[in-house]
């Protein structure tokens, strides 16, 4: 089996060479003919690196000529496409990494030719953006690394984001408020788990019926309360920034990092923690054993339900969590649809993030930087409907979840209600 | 062999023609029969009745289809007559194949295949988990199909079965032939030692005295 | 031969064994335990219950009062107003069931082949625009022409849709829910696009250009009636429909991938090419659903045209067994009661969203039988077939 196994890699590992190559190449072409050509000579590119109101020290923009360098990023493109097909290079997440940048670098310098464009503000704003992503990917990894598929996270994030802005107005106390989205987050997540593991249910079925009821209850509470008393129960304020001491005055990298609110920072501290704790705690390891080889887990003694139960609540606070950002870490107050569909973003990510805590976070960053892209694209007014801008999230989703999700491997029992 | 993963080298030459590119639909047009290994995920539709399950391959052709359109009565007359035939123990043909014992599906798979034309019969471990009188059951089909001119190539890891059965040997270990060796000329220790990957032209690398004694 | 026929009549086919009663027993249980539950939702947010569920009656069936005078107006003075605001609120239902009825199907399709098609929202929505489209841009032909040109149109535009997220999960696996969720969200923005340009009719509002009179689809009743032809299009494309699927050898091969695709592989039948095509035929169903809403009832599109169809259609197809005639029963059910939340929420002030809320209940009672068993200590229920949870690869 193992002979015949390797000449069919072989084989396909053939073929994706190829592809990665002429993809490289003709998205280098693209560069050069889309971009390339259409940027006037002798403009330059400001790439503002101050961001106003931040404790960073102040350094100065760095400044480009515009035509060289997107030029410069095509001929980039093409000449590792080039080695691609001609010797192959070693790793093809180098190839994916390339081709992201001098795609970005040369996209950005393109549509801010002759104008600044703050990018600092970018990086921050990205950061930002990414955080209720990075909230929704980490619930689905705790989740499914015990092998429970939670679909319904955007229904989570909806009506934890409406009980975090509605505790917080009625107590005028933001953390009553967060502690609100935690808790509706973990009790949903237990509902999730309850149908999934004790009755069974289908557990696509089931987080799509969450994300229905979720997104039924929270407008019908909307229309019902929410608009007519929006001063008593929907005006709650924002969690402030807190700039850490002395990190903050870090160029570019402070304002994005360390300067920002509770919620963020909390996401951050999240990472590293469901890190630690998948991969070097006792409990981890039997997470992830449930999640593989159920079976002989439940041999040895490990309690599967227990375990599955307990991961799907953590994943629920965290998702409740992600949920609070949108209203009280960012405007204060709920509007219907308001998580527009970023937790099945989450899910993208995670599945980018190959089932890891620091790959889900990483991908997020990327979709947090697609999302913060298009608004800033919209203030350059770049020839581009912004209704076409506002697909791309969507669109990249799309097409990282298609050239991933073949190589990505899941949780072994992934989706699979234990029997015992 | 059975289409299902593409071939990488050489081809295969079914009744004096050369197959290279192939699908499982091809090849079982071409009249060859698979019995898989998994008899519930890869050989039955367990949800659906015993009727639909005798046609599986065949459904799309005359007389069980016209066009596009399904002749129910063909189906039914059929399926009874595959189950009486084959001695399917089953109260209909209505009911789903997930009400049968494991050796009645194995007797429904056996009647699907056995039911067409065939050169070549694939049986992968034809009786693994059958009581004794389905395994004997399955044994005679395919002895009878062996004497009818089929070619028969059975995959399988119990020895006595393959002893009784072949004509033929070949054993394989870590993806490679070890050798092929007739039926009637080695023994279960002889064919251990092979599939423990040991090989008599390498006997003076064995170490024990016992594969000696054997070889 | 007469045992056969005894169990012929009593195995509805794909419902999978047991008797018709048995198979409606949970949906309906289901739908009235929803319904308890959406009275609870109405007694917190403070209203009567009987007002309001006094009101959705009235809103989806009419006032029976009403019936009796148009009635006597007609025999008395041959005026018929009086008569066909009777049986407005009746018809109404019947309209609002039309696209739940293409929409249902379109989802039941999908999970025939194991396939989640989430996207009949988008699908709905740009089915609509490309009808709509074919509907204003052109004048001067015959309505036997310009008509069906119009719902193929729409069919085309839902099918294209669907065929992406379709290939995406036959070639390279894909997940469909993720997938067709996203295609909903650029549907919507494309649609944004279009009606504040291109497709923006002469005005202020982001809505298209009226449908010629060509294209639309003939109504039975004068106004106000909206009944039309659409209906009946929606009736005869559900049997064709079950007729494809139980008995076609398409069908045979849609449901056998959906139910075990590895035996189905074995067997010789194409994952690939069952996948494609059955998105790409939900998504033509799904935007047969926009059309006929917009040639036979709009007649222009605007935003949030779609507004939960999609969605309620997952519910539909579950509550249904994913059976066409099932699929059709529950619209009518849905319908009907969608119908009549908009005059619970005029009379009573529920918001229609509690419709939602009951759906989602309704879904989870149907996909968690033994939940049922356990309220009303009924024996002997199966759980559903199709398994739609396969993780996230191939």
């Amino acid at each position: 089996m193992t002979t015949i196994n390797a000449t069919i890699n072989t084989a396909l590992a053939k073929r994706s060479q190829i592809t990665y190559g002429i993809v490289l190449i003709a998205v280098g072409l693209f560069i050069y003919l889309i971009f390339g050509l259409n940027t006037q000579a002798g403009l330059q590119t400001t790439y503002g690196t101050n961001l106003a109101g931040s404790q960073a020290l102040p350094i100065p923009d760095i400044v480009v000529p515009a035509q060289m360098t997107v030029m410069i990023m095509a001929g980039i493109a093409v000449f590792f496409g080039a080695l691609q097909l001609a010797r192959g290079v070693r790793s093809t997440g180098w190839l994916i990494g390339i081709l992201a940048a001098t795609f970005v670098i040369a996209f950005l310098t393109w549509a801010a030719q002759g104008k600044s464009f703050n990018l600092t503000g970018m990086l921050s704003s990205s950061f930002v953006r990414a955080t209720p992503i990075a909230l929704a990917a980490l619930c689905g990894v705790i989740s499914e690394r015990s092998a429970v598929i939670n679909i319904g996270i955007e229904g989570i994030m909806l009506m934890a984001a409406q009980a975090a802005v509605v505790a917080a107005t009625v107590t005028h106390n933001l953390y009553v408020g967060l502690f609100a989205a935690i808790l509706i987050g973990g009790l949903i997540a237990a509902l999730h788990a309850f149908l999934v593991i004790r009755f069974k249910v289908d557990q696509v079925v089931s987080g799509v019926a969450i994300n229905i009821f979720g997104a039924g209850f929270t407008a019908f509470m909307s229309s019902r309360f929410l608009q007519k008393s929006g001063d008593l129960l929907n005006n709650s304020g924002v969690f402030p920034t807190i700039s850490i001491p002395g990190l903050a005055k870090i160029p570019i990298l402070g304002p994005m990092l360390f300067e920002n609110n509770i919620i963020i920072y909390l996401m951050i501290l999240l990472v590293i923690a469901m890190h630690i704790m998948l991969f070097y705690t006792p409990w981890g390891l039997r997470t992830r054993a449930v999640g593989e080889h159920p079976k002989a887990a439940d041999t040895l003694g490990v309690n599967v339900y227990l375990m599955r139960y307990v991961n799907v609540i953590i994943g629920g606070i965290i998702a409740g969590l992600g949920g609070a950002y949108f209203t009280i870490g960012s405007v204060g107050r709920f509007d219907e649809q308001m998580t527009s569909g970023k937790g099945f973003i989450g899910l993208a990510a995670m599945i980018f993030g190959k089932w890891n805590p620091f790959g889900a976070f990483t991908s997020s960053l990327i979709f947090g930087f697609a999302d913060s892209l298009q608004v800033k694209l919209q203030i350059l007014r770049v020839p581009i409907p912004s209704e076409f801008l506002l697909m791309a999230p969507y669109i990249v989703t799309m097409v990282i979840l298609t050239g991933v999700v073949g190589r990505a491997i899941p949780p072994a029992a992934d989706g699979q209600p234990y029997e015992k | 062999m059975t289409g299902l993963l593409p071939i990488d080298v050489g081809q295969i030459q079914l009744v004096g023609e050369a197959i290279r590119h192939t699908s499982p639909r091809d090849i079982l047009e071409r009249g060859v029969a698979h019995i898989p290994e998994d008899r519930q995920r890869h050989g039955l539709l367990l949800s659906f009745p015993i009727h639909d399950n005798m046609m599986l391959c065949t459904y799309y052709q005359p007389p069980f289809a016209k066009g596009v359109s399904l002749q129910q009565k063909t189906i039914f007359d059929n399926a009874e007559a595959l189950v009486k035939q084959y001695d399917v123990r089953t109260p209909n043909i209505y009911v789903n194949a997930s009400t049968l014992s494991g050796g009645n599906q194995q007797k429904v798979i056996v009647a699907r295949e056995f039911s067409r034309p065939i050169h070549l019969l694939i049986a992968s471990q034809p009786t693994r988990g059958l009581d004794v009188g389905s395994i004997e059951y399955i044994h005679t089909q395919i002895i009878k199909k062996r004497n009818e001119g089929v070619g028969v190539l059975l995959v399988s890891s119990e020895l006595d079965e393959i002893l009784a059965l072949s004509d033929r040997i070949a054993v394989m270990y870590k993806g490679r032939i070890m050798d092929i060796v007739d039926a009637n000329k080695v023994n279960k220790e002889y064919l251990g030692l092979l599939m423990a990957g040991i090989h008599p032209s390498e006997t003076p690398k064995a170490k024990s005295s016992a594969a000696e004694k054997v070889f | 031969m007469t045992d056969k026929n005894k169990l012929k009549s009593k195995t509805p086919e794909g419902i999978g064994g047991g008797s018709l009663r048995d198979a409606i027993r949970v949906p309906a249980l289901a739908v009235l335990t929803g319904l308890i539950i959406g009275a609870f939702a109405i007694i917190i947010s403070g209203a009567n219950v009987f007002t309001a569920y006094g009101a959705l009656f009235v809103g989806s069936f009419g006032d029976p009062v009403r019936f009796f005078t148009g009635f006597q107006q007609l025999f008395s003075t041959g005026e018929t107003a009086g008569l066909l605001k009777a049986i407005y609120p009746f018809t109404e239902s019947l309209v609002t069931a039309t696209p739940y009825i293409f929409a249902g199907l379109s989802v039941a399709l999908g999970f025939r082949c194991g396939l989640f098609n989430i996207g009949a929202e988008g699908q709905f929505f740009i089915g609509a625009l490309c009808s709509a489209f074919v509907g204003y841009s052109l004048i001067g032909l015959p309505a036997y022409i310009h008509l069906p040109l119009a719902l193929l149109g729409g069919a085309a535009g839902g099918a294209l849709w669907g065929i992406i997220p379709g290939y995406l999960k036959a070639k390279f696996g894909a997940h469909e829910v993720v997938n067709t969720i996203m295609m909903n969200w650029i549907a919507f923005k494309l649609s944004d696009w279009l009606l504040n340009g291109p497709m923006k009719a002469s005005g202020f509002r982001p809505v298209t250009p009226t449908v010629e009179l060509s294209a639309q689809l003939p109504r039975f009743f004068p106004d106000p009636i909206r009944l039309n032809w659409g209906l009946i299009l929606a009736f005869v494309v559900a049997y064709a429909l079950y007729w494809f699927l139980f008995k076609t050898t398409l069908g045979f091969e849609i449901r056998s991938v959906g139910a075990n695709p590895d035996a189905a592989k074995y067997a010789g039948m194409s994952i690939v090419k069952n996948l494609v095509l059955v998105m790409a035929m939900a998504g033509g169903l799904a935007g047969l659903a926009g059309s006929a809403q917009v040639l036979g009832v709009d007649h222009w599109v605007g935003q949030g045209f779609s507004a939960g169809y999609g969605f309620d259609a997952i519910a539909l197809a579950l509550l249904g067994k994913s059976h066409p005639f099932g699929v059709v029963l529950s619209a009518l059910l849905f319908g009907f009661l969608r119908s009549g939340a908009t005059r619970m929420q005029s009379m009573a002030g529920i918001p229609i969203d509690i419709i939602s809320i009951i759906q989602g209940m309704v879904i989870v009672f149907i996909a968690a039988p033994e939940i049922i068993r356990w309220l009303y200590r009924i024996k002997n229920i199966k759980a559903e077939e199709t398994v739609l949870t396969r993780g996230w690869g191939k």
